[in-house]
């Protein structure tokens, strides 16, 4: 590439032959793209709008691997697009480059209503983007299945950890979002109280993960957008149906990140309830992904194999060339000159995965690497004091006020025999235990700081209930999404379950729930109860 | 004579496991929707606040929001380069700067499209009763970051430059070889 022409391998509107009839790269008029021999009938097309040229011996492909969709056969269907003749390796041969099309003409280019897709294929709308309009020099089925198999190996685990988190919040006593979700879930368990980090682990690494794959859903989005503009869009009713379950996936992934995104920034835009739409939207993206998965692996698993990634970061951009033309017409026909390697290309999706990480990961780990967080929103520093550290609802935001927790606050305990009351002068002449513990929330950000108070299990034994099956806890606050919390029977009795007095040395501070919070390991932040008013213990 | 598959593929496209497939997940997609309540995709009230718009929204956002812009943006950013610099070949620099404008462009934006609502502090309230502060650092830190993107990438095009002009006998115009994109 000269470095006086640098000509970008992005595609865009360029070319104003839209309509298709221009002569292909070579020259060659679009009737050589010679469909003529076709025994369907239909080869006698010569159509000045680009009816389908060849999805003929793409067709092939589709019987070689068994997944390619009629619809992607049609693809290259721009009779300017030069490379008519790339039927996958082990086609027949036609010894002809071009008639080569024509040969596998058979009744499978369009199935039933073979009329209708003819139809709709010789009414390619005007305006609508050809071929010829792709010029980067990357895009092919390498490059997609690369970035394809990166999602279909960390996907997974986005989806789990989302989905293991709902169960952290309790669905046995309704308290996940959204409660009433049918079979849509993971098998019921309790909850584990250790490792202390596990929902610290589970929600980092959902939204971490989410965030940090969002250039990895771009990249893969941008690799696939000639298929779009494909037309016809169908020619059965397979590559139909094919074709709308992309709406599940495509729709899904980009609503469960925009709404992630979205909420975890504390920007309720959207209006609807984030929990709800959130998890229904992923269980929609979990069967289009599994079904795409499933239609497009041995695609994937053939096209990785297509070129050796070890070759490919070895090649410089001086020797970069595109794929050879593919059967789902992701190559450009008339691709411009590289500006980038193509291990160029992975990288600068790599680098763009690497900022985010670096930025993200500090939000969930806490201490120092906090300060890297720099965009996130709880990438924040509140000093350096005892209660320095990141609020979830401010004591304003739930309307707090002192009154309620001064001298005359009560700590109501009940579920025994006799209903027990404690003032907080009470509470510290118990014992205390101590306790370094992750609050980790659903937003996908913790702190870990050093908390002190009365075991729950104390408290249990005190009210009268040793071996409580589970446990009420109310707040002070008055309504409100999060005021009470239900507790499993491990979650009261792990020796680290407190109502903590104290953080780091200090009383809680107002805003972290004093006069008395709970905190359990392992525990949603949210379901952490601040300004405690009652415990009920259930035997 | 055709075997009852065959046949099938003839008329339907794809074998029967493409067929049962599918159905199958529309069938749950179907049954997903029915348990969330058909009623719950649509805001009566405020149109643009409903699950069912957003996931259209969602659908389209890349591929005809987000791309034709971005395409546009990177074919002028070519163009232009051509335009301004095509007419005097003598003073084309050796090094093309296009990725060295490219990659602190896209990871700008990148952190912006992410990080928007913070830098624009939308929801600003939320995020008040939340955290107990505002989002008022959030701009100065994305431009600031954007100003050492930009800044790393000037400096390593810099260098870059240098050191071709340093060579002796570097590689001309017409081969500018392999690193100029992996330092970006």
């Amino acid at each position: 590439m000269a470095g006086s022409v640098t000509p970008p391998p992005e595609d865009g509107p360029e070319r104003g032959d839209a309509g298709g009839s221009a002569p292909d790269a070579d020259g060659t008029p679009e009737k050589t793209t010679g469909f003529a021999a076709g025994p369907s009938g239909y080869a006698t097309t010569e159509n000045p709008v680009g009816a389908p040229a060849h999805p003929v011996d793409l067709a092939r492909g589709a019987d070689d691997g068994g997944t390619i969709t009629a619809e992607e056969r049609a693809h290259g269907s721009d009779p300017a697009e030069p490379q008519v003749s790339t039927a996958p390796a082990g086609s027949p041969a036609t010894g002809h480059e071009t008639a080569g099309v024509g040969e596998h003409l058979a009744d499978d280019d369009f199935a039933f209503p073979a009329g209708l897709w003819r139809k709709v294929a010789a009414h390619r709308p005007p305006g609508l983007p050809t071929q010829q309009v792709w010029r980067s020099p990357l895009r092919g089925p390498w490059l997609t299945s690369v970035l394809g198999f990166l999602l279909l190996i960390s996907l997974p685990l986005v989806i789990i950890t989302g989905l293991l988190d709902w169960i952290a919040y309790g669905p046995q006593f309704h308290q996940a979002i959204p409660s009433n979700v049918g079979y849509l879930h993971l098998p019921y368990f309790q909850w584990p109280s250790r490792p202390a980090w596990l929902f610290q682990l589970t929600e980092g690494l959902h939204v971490g993960l989410g965030l940090v794959l969002v250039p990895v859903v771009l990249a893969k989005l941008w690799s696939v957008m000639p298929k779009l503009f494909a037309w016809p869009p169908a020619s059965s009713v397979a590559s139909l149906l094919e074709r709308v379950s992309l709406i599940m996936v495509v729709g899904g992934i980009v609503f469960e990140m925009a709404t992630g995104i979205l909420n975890i920034q504390y920007d309720y835009i959207f209006g609807f309830n984030f929990y709800t739409a959130h998890y229904f939207g992923a269980w929609v993206f979990i069967v289009g992904f599994v079904v795409h998965v499933s239609l497009k692996l041995p695609t994937m698993v053939r096209s990785l194999r297509s070129r050796s990634l070890r070759a490919e970061l070895r090649t410089p951009l001086a020797d970069t060339r595109p794929e050879p033309p593919d059967p789902d017409g992701l190559v450009a026909p008339n691709p411009s000159t590289p500006t980038l390697s193509r291990r160029g290309a992975l990288a600068v999706v790599g680098g763009g995965s690497l900022m985010i990480a670096v930025l993200t990961v500090g939000q969930s780990l806490g201490g120092v690497a906090r300060n890297a967080a720099l965009l996130l929103p709880r990438g924040r520093s509140y000093g350096d004091g005892p209660n320095d550290f990141q609020i979830n609802r401010t004591a304003k935001a739930a309307a707090i006020v002192p009154e309620q927790t001064g001298a005359s606050w009560q700590l109501a305990l009940s579920g025994g025999t006799r209903s027990v009351l404690l003032s907080r002068a009470s509470l510290l002449s118990m014992e205390q235990h101590a306790a370094e513990l992750p609050i980790a929330c659903v937003e996908g950000w913790a702190t870990t700081q050093q908390w002190s108070g009365v075991r729950l299990a104390d408290l249990a034994r005190l009210a009268g209930v040793p071996a409580p099956r589970k446990a009420h806890v109310q707040s002070l606050e008055q309504g409100g999404g999060f005021a009470e919390a239900w507790l499993e029977s491990n979650q009261v009795l792990a020796p680290d379950a407190l109502l903590a007095l104290k953080v780091n040395g200090a009383d809680l501070s107002l805003d972290h729930g004093f006069p008395a919070r709970v905190i359990v390991p392992a525990l949603p932040g949210v379901h952490c109860t601040k300004w405690v008013r009652s415990i009920e213990f259930v035997a | 004579m055709r075997t009852l598959t065959a046949r099938f593929r003839h008329h339907y496209g794809r074998s029967p496991l493409h067929l049962l497939t599918l159905v199958a997940s529309f069938a749950l997609v179907g049954y997903v929707i029915a348990t969330l309540g058909p009623k719950q995709l649509w805001n009566p009230h405020v149109w643009w606040q409903s699950i069912a718009v957003w996931f259209v929204a969602a659908i389209i956002l890349h591929d005809l929001v987000l791309f034709p812009f971005y395409a546009l943006a990177d074919r002028s950013l070519g163009a232009g380069w051509q335009a301004v610099m095509g007419r005097v070949p003598d003073r084309m620099p050796r090094v093309p700067p296009v990725n060295y404008i490219r990659i602190p462009v896209m990871a700008s934006g990148l952190l912006f499209l992410m990080f928007f609502p913070g830098i624009i502090e939308q929801g600003q309230g939320a995020y008040l009763r939340a955290t107990g502060l505002t989002q008022a650092p959030f701009l100065g830190r994305w431009l600031l970051i954007t100003a050492v993107l930009f800044g790393s990438s000037a400096l390593a095009y810099g260098i870059r430059l240098l050191l071709v002009h340093r060579r002796p006998g570097a590689e001309e115009l017409s081969s500018e070889g392999d690193d100029g994109v992996e330092h970006a």
